[in-house]
């Protein structure tokens, strides 16, 4: 594929909002986790909440999208100057020549959750002023997005559960390609909520401690939240070098069960060889794995053997998550984001929490940063479902 | 600005199940006006094809899309393990919904682990892919109102730009009360359809699509208007009736507020 600009980018998650406090959390091998104190929820478990989310308020003309989920995106568009970026983008490309393309898991439907506390007795009608399309609807984010930013292009919202704001890439990479637009706004952004919460819990998937990507003792995921955005371009005639590109995509289904990952990581491994064979590389080429690792038993097993299967066991590998919790549907964005900051910096971030890496894993896993050049990253995102998705990026030369 | 790829694909199959249409053949013969259209509730058959096991856990989103996604993959006589898929829906299992966020609101929050995962938007992906052995890439989008929209245009860029065949499905399902009285799905529709790169020699159309600004077209029979605007998948209806009266020429369907989806139809027979 033609690569593409990440002309800017941004994060916010529970290691720090925008990238300087990302990259000090990072760097300082600093965790976000924390008992869970969410609203009411009383389930056993660690949580990357971010802080002040609640604190922000949307512009006066978008007010009907307030919800924690927009609030957080609104939070994650004031970082970083990307907003003033995507507007010199629509000013160059024309706002109709601008998508938008961003990932969700829950949206927001903690104000359905709460909605549901607060039905008219008489009736049984949920509030007022409660407003499905633009809070609990999936597309509500996209929407506002899109409204804040002033686009009029193509929008969508992915909903691949854990792989949803890495396959944004993908469609907005194909939106570039086929010449329908010029630049995309893509990301993710998911936000704590019951459903999730208590959800896991019934599966039994998180863990009551932080999560221990990859140890032998891992049991389970610490849920989080995250807003994160980046404006893909198609690349200017003249690039600089420290340009940081999209160079490869790839995407599968594991065809096997709704909750587990197929157990040898088929679908894993065809993301990622589908990835490389998109950025025209070799494994040898990648320097850096950036894991799904959500430090779940199944997931990790899978994926140790899905990347030992195409890379051996000589690339290095971490997985964030020990920092960041699992941001489920903003994970493949933050991931991404974290990729290019790794790129940017020469950093490989250690995975924090895990202090015995599982003897039966033999992928090269990193409990400590390690600096080197990172010419290339891969990040790995997998769904529910069996939604996989493999992004490569890497310096323009 | 740089040269566009004609969004362009041909049409090999197509699988419909709605409010009196019960697969692609009636509705076809409704649309085309040689059979009148007759109002009834959508009926959405067991999905055969998951194993008794999966087939207990599924709700009326996946009984839905898989019912479309078979009818228009054995139309094409297509391989499904290898088809490349592109889902699409307002929104997801509106009964499931209400059924969490009722526990949810409740003093005792155990969820059942199967209503949870049932309640991930992508679903219908997930036991497409088990039910057809469909190992390819699936993508799953939302975008309210102009999903079906969004899906198409997602699937003919897939088909445009990676040189693949895809299977669109674009569905919706109702809500219950109290979510129905913000959010308003007159029954169950669903549609899908084989795109392909190449004209072969069962194809039934080539479509090609671009952005524009003109308003969506409208149906003339006020129940299918109505069908339209009450169900974000039925926004398929111009264009079905179209290929079901083998027309050619250009048909708008609803999309974004700003953008609408200009389609060229060509029939191949």
């Amino acid at each position: 594929m033609t690569p593409l600009r990440l002309t800017r980018f941004t994060a916010v998650s529970a290691v720090g909002c925008g990238l300087g406090a990302t990259l000090a959390s990072l760097e300082e091998q600093r965790s976000g986790l924390a008992p869970c104190a969410f609203e009411t929820v009383d389930v056993e478990t660690h949580v990357g909440e971010v802080p002040g989310v609640d604190s922000i308020v949307l512009p006066r003309a978008l007010q009907s999208f307030n919800c924690r989920n927009n609030r957080l995106a609104q939070l994650g568009l004031m970082q970083d100057g990307f907003s003033e970026a995507v507007a010199a983008s629509v000013a160059h490309w024309g706002p109709k020549r601008v998508g938008v393309f961003l990932g969700t898991s829950t949206s927001g439907i903690l104000e359905t959750e709460l909605a549901y506390r607060s039905r008219v007795p008489a009736t049984g009608a949920l509030p007022k002023d409660f407003n499905y399309a633009a809070t609990h609807n999936s597309f509500s984010v996209a929407d506002f997005v899109s409204q804040a930013l002033h686009l009029e292009g193509p929008a969508a919202v992915v909903c691949t559960a854990c792989s949803s704001s890495a396959k944004v890439f993908a469609s907005a990479q194909r939106m570039i390609s086929a010449g329908l637009i010029d630049a995309a706004v893509v990301g993710g952004v998911d936000s704590l909520c019951l459903t999730t919460l208590y959800g896991f819990h019934s599966l039994q998937l998180t863990s009551r401690v932080p999560c221990r990507p990859f140890d032998v003792a891992r049991d389970g995921i610490s849920i989080g939240e995250a807003a994160a955005f980046v404006l893909l371009e198609r690349p200017p005639a003249h690039l600089d070098d420290d340009a940081i590109m999209l160079l490869g995509t790839g995407e599968s289904s594991d065809a096997y069960h709704m909750s587990s990952p197929h157990p040898e990581g088929r679908g894993a491994r065809a993301s990622i060889q589908q990835a490389l064979a998109a950025a025209e590389l070799a494994p040898g080429d990648i320097d850096y794995i950036n894991l799904h690792g959500t430090a779940t038993v199944s997931n990790d097993s899978a994926e140790d053997l899905a990347v030992t299967a195409v890379f051996g066991t000589h690339t290095a590998c971490s997985s964030t998550k020990g920092a960041t919790g699992h941001a489920l549907g903003a994970a493949g964005a933050l991931e991404a984001v974290i990729c290019a900051l790794a790129i940017q910096q020469d950093l490989m971030p250690g995975g924090l929490r895990t202090t015995k890496v599982d003897p039966k894993l033999t992928l090269h896993y990193l409990c400590e940063n390690h600096r080197a050049t990172v010419r290339r990253a891969l990040s790995n995102s997998f769904g529910f479902g069996g939604a996989n998705c493999s992004l490569i990026f890497g310096r323009a030369a | 600005m740089p040269a566009m790829i004609p969004l362009a694909a041909h049409i090999e199959g197509i699988g419909v199940l709605g409010p009196g249409f019960a697969d692609w053949v009636s509705a076809a013969a409704i649309l085309s006006q040689a059979a009148p259209y007759v109002p009834a509730a959508t009926v959405l058959p067991p999905p055969l094809a998951l194993p008794p096991a999966e087939r207990r856990r599924t709700g009326p989103v996946v009984k839905l899309a898989l019912a479309v996604g078979f009818e228009a993959t054995t139309r094409a006589g297509i391989e499904r393990s290898t088809l490349a898929t592109v889902f699409s829906s307002s929104g997801g299992d509106g009964f499931n919904c209400h059924e969490i966020c009722q526990v949810l609101a409740s003093s005792d929050r155990q969820l059942s682990p199967t209503r949870f995962h049932n309640s991930v938007h992508n679903v219908a992906a997930g036991y497409w892919s088990i039910a057809a052995g469909a190992t390819a890439a699936a993508n799953v989008l939302c975008a309210y109102d102009a999903s079906f929209g969004a899906g198409l245009l997602e699937a003919l860029t897939q088909v445009a730009v990676e040189r693949t065949p895809v299977l669109l499905l674009a569905y919706d399902t109702q809500y219950p009360e109290p979510l129905n009285g913000k959010r308003s799905i007159s029954d169950a529709f669903g549609v899908a359809l084989v795109l392909v790169p190449n004209a072969r020699a069962g194809t039934l159309a080539k479509l090609t699509a671009m952005l524009t600004d003109s308003g969506a077209e409208r149906m003339s029979e006020p129940r299918l208007e109505s069908m339209r605007v009450s169900i974000p998948a039925a926004r398929s209806l111009p264009l079905l009736s179209k290929l079901a009266r083998r027309e050619s020429g250009r048909v708008t369907l609803d999309y974004l507020r700003h953008v609408r989806l200009a389609l060229e139809v060509e029939p191949c027979r």
